[in-house]
């Protein structure tokens, strides 16, 4: 028998290291020391309920346990088999006892469809992809299903497009089928590039074939036998992995002419990105492409009318196309019975910032953020307060406590001034200050532009500046005015998505985080205590005992005083490195 | 590599991969052989999953079991890389989070070796959809 004990950071932290503790000592008491062991293990994604212990083989959960109940587990449950009823985790619904954690929802929080293959098998080899049902899907369109069938099951299942914009994939499809032409494209963007988002990245390292089967699946629909995968050229393990994948596909025939004995051809290509943002934006995508600057066109026409040289195309996202193959397997009527009713399907998130489980997660769509951030998550790094996530990248927002229980999924989170964007979820402690957060991901922009259109590449520049202003102590409450109309027009006039959506983080923290903006402007003053320019370290005369340690301990000599004797921070010499504030054992150093 | 010609070929491939891996995991041996997988996408390898790969393959040959260690894609926990997934023969696989030398070697002593778990274990928190 095993006793599992929650490790994670969220149960460590109330005491779950003491729990496994006491049953240790319990069972060495009793003299079962040997017979069943206590195990420390990760997070749970349980951590509401935590600290939490599992019970091996029989799956029992008990929830809330405090170290005092060591005693009663170890003596029922252990030695008379008997669970311990009022430890164990009660269904809200139904108000029941559940001892069997199997039965337990917070199992179903994630299910990974997308994710199926990734960390099971063995992406160097075909072998194991297809033991897993690997190209039965492109088997079952080319032996059974007219293009046109492929087409009404990608649209009922409601699936639409995980890059960011979230169009309906099946109707993308429909538009590149109907078009004609000699020669049609399939053309599979991997330019991840919204700052920690890395789900692509971990598809095509984990499952890449996954990707090349839904890109077949894709040319049968719309009638295309050639397809292109953008990648940048920054994920070399993603392109050796793609280059094995798609070598031994064709080895087996699977890509190349006459797929299964029939007529249908297609092979796929790579063509490397050099990581610009904007051409993960569809029509630079196809000019980096052709060889010509990564520059966005308008639209239309749209690549479905005219894409790659001219011809129609398709363009989809790395974790659109990996949801493909199991819609075909699976049925549709499979898929859009998971999600919301306009958000079908699961979503991908990589989890980063100041939260305790970094990582990749996939939940149905209509999760809550506070699902995904406590639970899942385990909650925030060190146990500090929750002040916002943002989401959708550089051009999503900032979203706070009040979101928290807004069901994910495309329009809820345009609707609370956020987006979808690729997946990545970036949580904010109290320690962060909203304005230099704006002003991090407007860097981001500003480095990106392509520089075609004037009011992304003037326009954003100038709210770099106007925010450094800000942050340096130097603004006023007419600058909170101007930076506002200038988001309003560089949202209205920019010829694409990036300078469309650059301004959401400086307007989204604007209208959330309203009172931060004003401190820095009226009081000079940056409440998260993170902007160096706003910062006076003083020392309190009467907490001060003239340890030394602060002066010492001071880099450019700022600090003096006597021995036994008050110090003192000279502010003209002073580079608020913070130093004397971790050097001081008495809170004698204050910061303003 | 030979050609699939049709969808009957993929299912006798299909079958013949699948049972090569239940043969992995059973064996021709009552004991059969055990599994590793090493987490080894960019997270894990810029966490050290490689060096902790070679010291299973290594080490378990010195030891004298009988084992697969195999590479895999994320398995999502990038908190705890690396992270090495450990099947038993008939047995639910384990996963091990920060598996360092030491903890590879604990884990070799006394998982592989007796059936002991230890610290670190990772518990599964999703749903499959097969």
């Amino acid at each position: 028998m095993h006793l599992l004990v929650c490790g994670g950071t969220g149960c460590r932290a109330s005491e779950s290291s003491l729990i496994g503790e006491s049953l240790k000592r319990e069972l060495e008491e009793k003299g079962l020391g040997n017979e069943v062991q206590v195990i420390m293990t990760g997070c749970f994604g349980f951590c509401e309920k935590g600290p939490v212990v599992k019970v091996m083989p029989d799956n029992t959960f008990y929830v809330q346990v405090k170290p005092e109940d060591a005693a009663v587990i170890v003596a029922e449950h252990v030695i008379k088999g008997r669970p311990v009823q009022r430890l164990l985790y009660v269904d809200p619904k139904t108000k029941e006892h559940i001892s069997d954690s199997k039965h337990m929802g917070f199992y179903r929080k994630q299910i990974r469809i997308a994710l199926r293959n990734c960390g099971f098998i063995n992406p160097e080899n075909i072998d194991e992809y297809i033991a897993r049902d690997g190209y039965a899907a492109l088997g079952k369109c080319i032996s059974e299903l007219t293009s046109a069938d492929v087409i009404d099951i990608m649209k009922r299942s409601g699936l639409r497009g995980r890059g960011g914009a979230g169009f309906p994939a099946g109707l993308k499809w429909e538009i590149a089928s109907k078009n004609k032409a000699d020669q049609k494209y399939v053309v599979c963007n991997a330019d991840e590039g919204d700052p920690g988002a890395f789900m692509d990245r971990s598809v095509l390292e984990g499952d890449p074939h996954s990707v090349l089967e839904a890109m077949a699946i894709c040319g049968y629909a719309i009638g295309a036998s050639k397809g292109l995968i953008y990648i940048r050229a920054e994920y070399p393990l993603a392109i050796q992995r793609l280059k094995i994948a798609i070598g031994q596909a064709r080895e087996y025939g699977l890509l190349g002419n006459n797929i299964f004995g029939s007529d249908f051809s297609f092979d796929i290509d790579l063509r490397y990105g050099a990581g610009a943002f904007v051409c993960g934006e569809e029509t630079a995508l196809i000019h980096s492409m052709e060889g010509m600057r990564g520059e966005p066109t308008n639209k239309p026409p749209f690549p479905a009318e005219s894409g790659f040289l001219g011809k129609p195309t398709n363009v989809n996202n790395v974790e659109t196309f990996a949801s493909v193959p199991v819609i075909i397997t699976k049925g549709w009527e499979w898929f859009s019975s998971i999600g919301t009713e306009k958000s079908k399907g699961t979503k991908v998130f990589a989890l980063a910032g100041k939260i305790n489980n970094v990582g990749l997660i996939e939940v149905p769509m209509g999760t809550t953020l506070r699902e995904i951030i406590f639970e899942i998550g385990g909650g925030i790094k060190n146990g500090k307060k929750f002040k916002a996530v943002q989401t959708g990248g550089p051009s999503g927002g900032c979203l706070t406590e009040e979101h928290l229980d807004t069901p994910i999924d495309f329009d809820n989170l345009v609707a609370v001034g956020s987006m979808m964007g690729s997946g990545g979820m970036i949580v904010m402690d109290e320690d962060d200050c909203m304005v230099s957060i704006a002003k991090f991901f407007l860097e981001f922009t500003v480095e990106e532009s392509c520089g075609k259109c004037a009011p992304c590449r003037i326009g954003n520049k100038r709210l770099h500046e106007l925010l450094t202003h800000i942050t340096k102590g130097n603004g006023t409450l007419a600058d909170l005015d101007r930076l506002k109309n200038m988001c309003n027009v560089i949202k209205d006039t920019s010829l694409c998505g990036l300078g469309q959506t650059s301004p959401n983080p400086v307007l989204s923290t604007m209208n959330n985080f309203w009172d931060e903006y004003v401190s820095h402007v009226t009081d000079k003053r940056c409440p998260a205590g993170s902007c160096r320019d706003l910062m006076r370290y003083t020392i309190e005369v009467d907490k001060c005992v003239g340890c030394t340690a602060c002066a010492r301990g001071c880099p450019v000599n700022a600090i003096t005083g006597e021995r036994k004797g008050p110090h003192f921070i000279d502010q003209e010499k002073c580079i608020k490195c913070g130093a004397c504030f971790e050097k001081c054992k008495f809170g004698a150093v204050l910061i303003n | 590599m030979e050609k699939l010609k049709s969808l009957a070929d993929l299912k006798r491939i299909r079958e013949e991969a699948k049972e090569k891996l239940e043969l992995r995991v059973k064996g021709d041996n009552p004991e059969g052989l055990v599994q590793v997988k090493v987490a080894m996408a960019t997270c894990g390898i810029a966490s050290g999953a490689k060096p902790i790969m070679d010291f299973f393959v290594e080490e378990l040959d010195k030891r004298g079991i009988g084992a697969v260690v195999t590479q895999t894609g994320c398995m999502g926990y990038c908190y705890a890389e690396p992270t090495v997934e450990i099947q038993l023969p008939g047995q639910e696989p384990v996963v091990y989070g920060f598996v360092d030398r030491k903890k590879a070697d604990e884990i070799i002593e006394k998982y592989i070796k007796n059936g002991e778990l230890v610290d670190g274990i990772i518990p599964v928190n999703y749903e499959k959809i097969d």
